[in-house]
């Protein structure tokens, strides 16, 4: 019984019909988050005292680093279940991630220009974390590509998510290779065990800002999902009667 | 189970050396590619000296993804690839002998012709030995992280470039430290423990790196 839903996730429908009534919700914790997120981030933290208000843009920087490597791990962890279960909605939830990531993490890459160009004086800087995230950027690049090579479907779906899984093997040690490399950044500031650098005024709005693109990331996980569930079940008769019912 | 593996062995040599013309062309593309360098930069000795070594391994691994996607393509072509799949010997066995043979014919020479290149762009001699030794190890995981794309991509007509952009990101942490031994060793360092590193790195290619190229097999033969 306990593993009832584990089995019912794996069809598409049950997914569909279910995310119906999960969207709003989600949408307006996403909304509510993110809105005060903002205000409070854009308005009432306290301005820095070295970077100005120019470090503000760090709400929306850092948040979106998270999400781009969290989508890795949902990706290849997608990609894991479909190749092992064969579910098909996971399969589904993977092709539908890796565009998301890779949209997270050009937006980390561009925010940190924007950030660099004030406070380093350069758009770009050859350092640990800022040439992780663009091997990360080609990873997500990599797998999107050989989605898109394969006329099936099914060997589409595989062969990508066996390349994700080789991939997540190789995120630590790409990350501690190029860390060894690196030359000049910011220690991290963000440490959860011990105590932050950053001030808790700067910090609570972070934390909301955090929490509302996980929630943004999981309602356009749930958005891309249905849509490639619509696609791939276009022939069935739940779908047919689901445009019917829109006309 | 052994004596399968030696005829696979001896047949994908054989068959390398029967198509001598491909054999030789990664090597002729690091050739040149490394001669564009002078034209490309400068001829001066002392800006060349200062590129050689990661110039050198960038070519390196140019030349390695160049000859990966013929590493399964004629077997599958031609059927025997199947053949390969539906035979008693474990999969993970049979992948690593044709990666040795694909080393064997790539990476092998591609290591020992490296200090010819090295005259040619300046090395300094502190940098020679080095440089043949990282290449000698870094180009078998090279041969094996890429033999997980080369399965991954056979089944494609246009597999080739595919195939490089989907591996090229899983070889930074070997052309980090395989072009790191090299400046190490000019600056007059211990190069050990960084050898020690891309040593690992083949000792945990040759473990994991058969598995997913199996997998990826399977998936590409089967669809």
């Amino acid at each position: 019984m306990a593993w009832q839903w584990f089995y019912r996730m794996g069809s598409p429908r049950w997914f569909y019909e279910k995310t119906d009534r999960w969207i709003p919700w989600l949408a307006l914790v996403t909304a509510l988050l993110l809105g005060t997120g903002f205000v409070w981030a854009l308005g009432f933290a306290p301005a820095d005292a070295k970077q100005g208000n120019s470090y503000r843009i760090m709400y929306l920087h850092v948040p979106a680093a998270f999400l781009a490597l969290a989508g890795y791990y949902v990706m290849a962890i997608a990609g894991a279940i479909g190749l092992i279960w064969k579910m098909k909605l996971s399969d589904m939830v993977m092709k539908a991630a890796a565009p998301i990531g890779a949209a997270l993490t050009f937006l980390v890459l561009v925010t940190g220009a924007i950030w660099g160009k004030p406070t380093w004086g350069t758009w770009w800087v050859w350092d640990a974390r800022n040439t992780s995230m663009l091997l990360l950027l080609f990873l997500y690049l990599g797998v999107m590509a050989l989605q898109n090579a394969y006329q099936h479907q099914g060997t589409a779906d595989r062969a990508s998510a066996i390349l994700a899984l080789v991939g997540t093997v190789n995120i630590p040690i790409i990350y501690k290779s190029v860390d060894w490399w690196y030359t000049l950044h910011q220690p991290a500031t963000l440490k959860l065990t011990s105590e932050s650098t950053i001030h808790v005024s700067m910090l609570y709005p972070l934390f909301i800002m955090i929490a509302g693109f996980y929630c943004f990331y999981a309602l356009v996980l749930i958005f891309y999902t249905r849509l490639e569930i619509v696609q791939r079940e276009r022939r069935t008769q739940w779908v047919s009667a689901l445009v019917e019912g829109a006309k | 189970m052994s004596s399968g593996l030696k005829a696979l062995l001896q047949r994908d040599l054989t068959l390398a050396f029967r198509n001598r013309g491909e054999l030789t062309n990664p090597l002729v593309f690091f050739l040149m590619v490394i001669a564009m360098v002078p034209l490309g930069v400068s001829p001066e000795s002392k800006v060349l000296a200062n590129l050689a070594a990661g110039m050198i391994w960038v070519v390196a691994l140019l030349a390695t993804l160049l000859s990966l996607d013929s590493l399964f393509r004629n077997d599958f072509d031609d059927g025997s690839l199947e053949q390969i799949l539906i035979s008693p010997h474990p999969l993970y066995f049979i992948v690593l002998v044709k990666v040795f043979v694909h080393w064997l014919v790539t990476g092998l020479p591609l290591a020992l012709i490296s200090p010819l290149l090295g005259v040619m762009l300046f090395l300094p001699d502190a940098g020679f030995v080095p440089l043949c030794l990282s290449l000698l190890m870094g180009t078998a995981v090279l041969s094996l992280i890429g033999a997980i794309g080369a399965a991954l991509t056979v089944a494609l007509r246009k597999g080739g470039l595919l195939l490089s952009l989907i591996i090229m990101p899983l070889y930074v942490p070997v052309l980090i430290f395989g072009a790191s031994v090299v400046r190490t060793a000019i600056d007059g360092f211990p190069v050990a423990g960084e050898l020690a590193v891309l040593g690992a790195f083949l000792a945990m290619a040759i473990v994991l790196a058969p598995i997913a190229a199996a997998g990826a097999l399977r998936i590409s033969v089967n669809g």
